[in-house]
């Protein structure tokens, strides 16, 4: 892979369309391109919800945050109730993740029509955007495109004078990785601790103050409006069969020009990484990217031709995650990258589950003492073990994740790891 | 207080903005016993689920801390591009250790996890404002330029 000399690729946009092309935070400018098209049209012809949540399922939208569960299927489940909520999880802290900011930052409008078209579909009256509380620029553009459009009659009561009512609030997180799970963010919106709750029920029964609640994902809603006004067929032309649409892709690390890309799913990791990243740094060969963050693949060389999409990353030893890809060139050290990996779990692991709270500490540890030699053998296997008790255990995909980039990182870089226990790879990395 | 905390529904709904807003207003901070007490009789609460709320999310702190908070982003993609150095660089600029603040109550140094400034890695937040594509010179001189503008206020 060489850099630069290569045309720009051309990407697919519908989430990130208006993107760094109109003034977020204009009203206007946001109707102008479309904005709040779909839901007047929605509401106008009287559609009946469950035409809306039918066109999602038929479109085969699946959750952009990372978990690929069929969106229209999730808005089905929703139990009967008087009162329901739609939450969109903005609290995105995924490392090496960025793609929801863009859109909160971008075209705040799409998002919050999509929240509109969810909750018509599934017969909510209120909405929540929870945003991590980093993301300061995010929470001011969102509040204001709700003020905006509370004023312009397309939120509230009597919604563009029909009997559609819908409000949408805003919540500010605090810092906790784990808060991106659905149940721990709803906790953390009703002012509690953001531990996750067990499940079943699921929030589709039983969510916020225990009612009904749909929680998606900020990209997943932002694809709402545009499938609703052009059909489920016009949705399906990108993609593939099992993931239509497209997906926005973070290339990260060891690239030429590391960026965020809208691209159709399914298109080959090494497309991404050559001709979207611009390929790897200083003419530098490609070792290994990890794959859809901390909770995440570590993949080498032979799954470039990897189709990226839910199904096509995951049969080749992938995982699309959250479209995080963060790539490393053949100076780079698995083993300290996954060291990092680990120490991040350990950090954001709640504490409130055993297998979690010990599992994590005790998987740093042991990481420690391969990266300065005073490993044996034994540690190496005992990392995937406890990683493995951590996965069949834990209460939440927290505790579960980290036996995805050890099994993969080990399985992939053995020798490397073998190599560091031998002789110390720490200090120089 | 009373008149921060007025602007918000009394429900342990409003309490992370509540503990927010008033972390915010404080030159410090950092959530006092006091204040924690204010929050849990306004949001009628018992104090110790205030307690357990305000010392489970990581931007909250029960400690005072300086003017300026620096979090420095130690997630995976930073740290591949080098943000361990620069923790080093700004704990021997500043002559502290993370989670310390100078001894003149300016900063407060602190790690955070990912930032979501990848595409600009290395990335660092001071209070609001994120920094990125960091370099040693960088890391130095943002410190220098947030001393300077302290100064003139």
């Amino acid at each position: 892979m060489r850099p630069g000399s290569r045309t720009p690729a051309k990407e697919t946009r519908i989430v990130l369309e208006n993107c760094g092309r109109i003034d977020p935070e204009s009203l206007s400018e946001a109707v102008k391109t479309g904005a709040y098209k779909t839901v007047t049209q929605v509401v106008r012809e009287k559609r009946p919800s469950a035409e809306i949540t039918a066109e999602i399922k038929r479109s085969g939208l699946r959750g952009r945050g990372g978990a690929g569960f069929p969106t229209g299927v999730k808005w089905s489940f929703t139990a009967p109730g008087d009162v329901k909520y739609i939450v969109c999880n903005a609290d995105e802290g995924e490392p090496g993740t960025f793609k929801d900011r863009l859109i909160l930052e971008g075209d705040p409008h799409k998002l919050l029509e999509g929240m509109l078209l969810a909750g018509y579909a599934v017969g909510a009256s209120k909405g929540y955007v929870y945003i991590r509380g980093e993301y300061s620029l995010s929470i001011r553009r969102i509040q204001k495109a709700i003020d905006d459009a509370r004023a312009g009659g397309y939120l509230g009561d009597a919604i563009l004078g029909s009997s559609f009512a819908f409000d949408i609030e805003v919540k500010r997180g605090a810092g906790a990785y784990v808060c991106g799970e659905e149940t721990s963010l709803i906790e953390s919106i009703e002012g509690k601790r953001g531990y996750p709750r067990l499940k079943p029920p699921y929030p589709g029964s039983v969510g916020l103050w225990k009612k009904p609640t749909v929680v998606n994902n900020v990209e997943t809603l932002a694809n709402v409006p545009a499938i609703i006004v052009r059909g489920a067929d016009w949705f399906r032309g990108f993609g593939t069969a099992s993931s239509p649409g497209t997906k926005v892709f973070q290339i990260l690390g060891d690239v030429e020009t590391p960026r965020a890309v809208e691209v159709e799913m399914g298109t080959p990791l090494r497309t991404l990484i050559e001709a979207f990243g611009g390929g790897i740094r200083a003419g530098k060969r490609f070792k290994a990217a990890l794959l859809g963050g901390a909770a995440g693949a570590v993949v080498g060389p032979v799954a470039l031709d990897m189709p990226m999409d839910f199904d096509g990353a995951k049969e080749r030893g992938g995982v699309l995650g959250s479209g995080a890809i963060l790539v490393l060139d053949e100076d780079a050290s698995v083993v300290e990258l996954l060291h990092g990996i680990l120490r991040f779990f350990r950090h954001e692991s709640c504490g409130q589950c055993v297998p979690c709270r010990v599992g994590a500490s005790v998987l740093v540890t042991l990481s420690e003492r391969i990266r300065s030699g005073g490993a044996t053998a034994d540690d190496l296997e005992r990392l995937v073990e406890v990683a493995r008790t951590m996965h069949a255990t834990s209460l939440c995909p927290l505790g579960q994740s980290p036996i995805l980039p050890i099994q993969t990182a080990v399985d992939s870089f053995r020798e490397e790891f073998e190599a560091c226990m031998a002789k110390p790879c720490s200090a120089g990395a | 207080m009373n008149e921060l905390l007025r602007k918000f529904p009394r429900s342990m709904e409003s309490l992370l903005d509540i503990l927010h807003a008033i972390q915010d207003a404080d030159p410090q901070h950092h959530l006092s016993d006091e204040a924690l007490r204010a929050a849990a009789e306004y949001v009628g609460a018992p104090l110790s689920e205030v307690v357990s709320t305000a010392t489970f999310y990581t931007m909250y702190s029960r400690t005072p801390r300086g003017r300026h908070i620096i979090r420095l982003c130690e997630s995976p993609p930073c740290q591949l591009l080098g943000a361990g150095t620069l923790g080093e660089v700004l704990a021997d600029g500043l002559g502290v250790a993370v989670g310390e603040t100078t001894a003149d109550g300016a900063f407060t140094l602190e790690t955070t996890s990912c930032l979501g400034a990848c595409a600009e890695g290395p990335a660092m937040m001071v209070d609001d404002r994120v920094y990125g594509d960091l370099t040693k010179e960088k890391v130095l001189s943002v410190i220098a330029e947030v001393r300077r503008s302290d100064a003139t206020r």
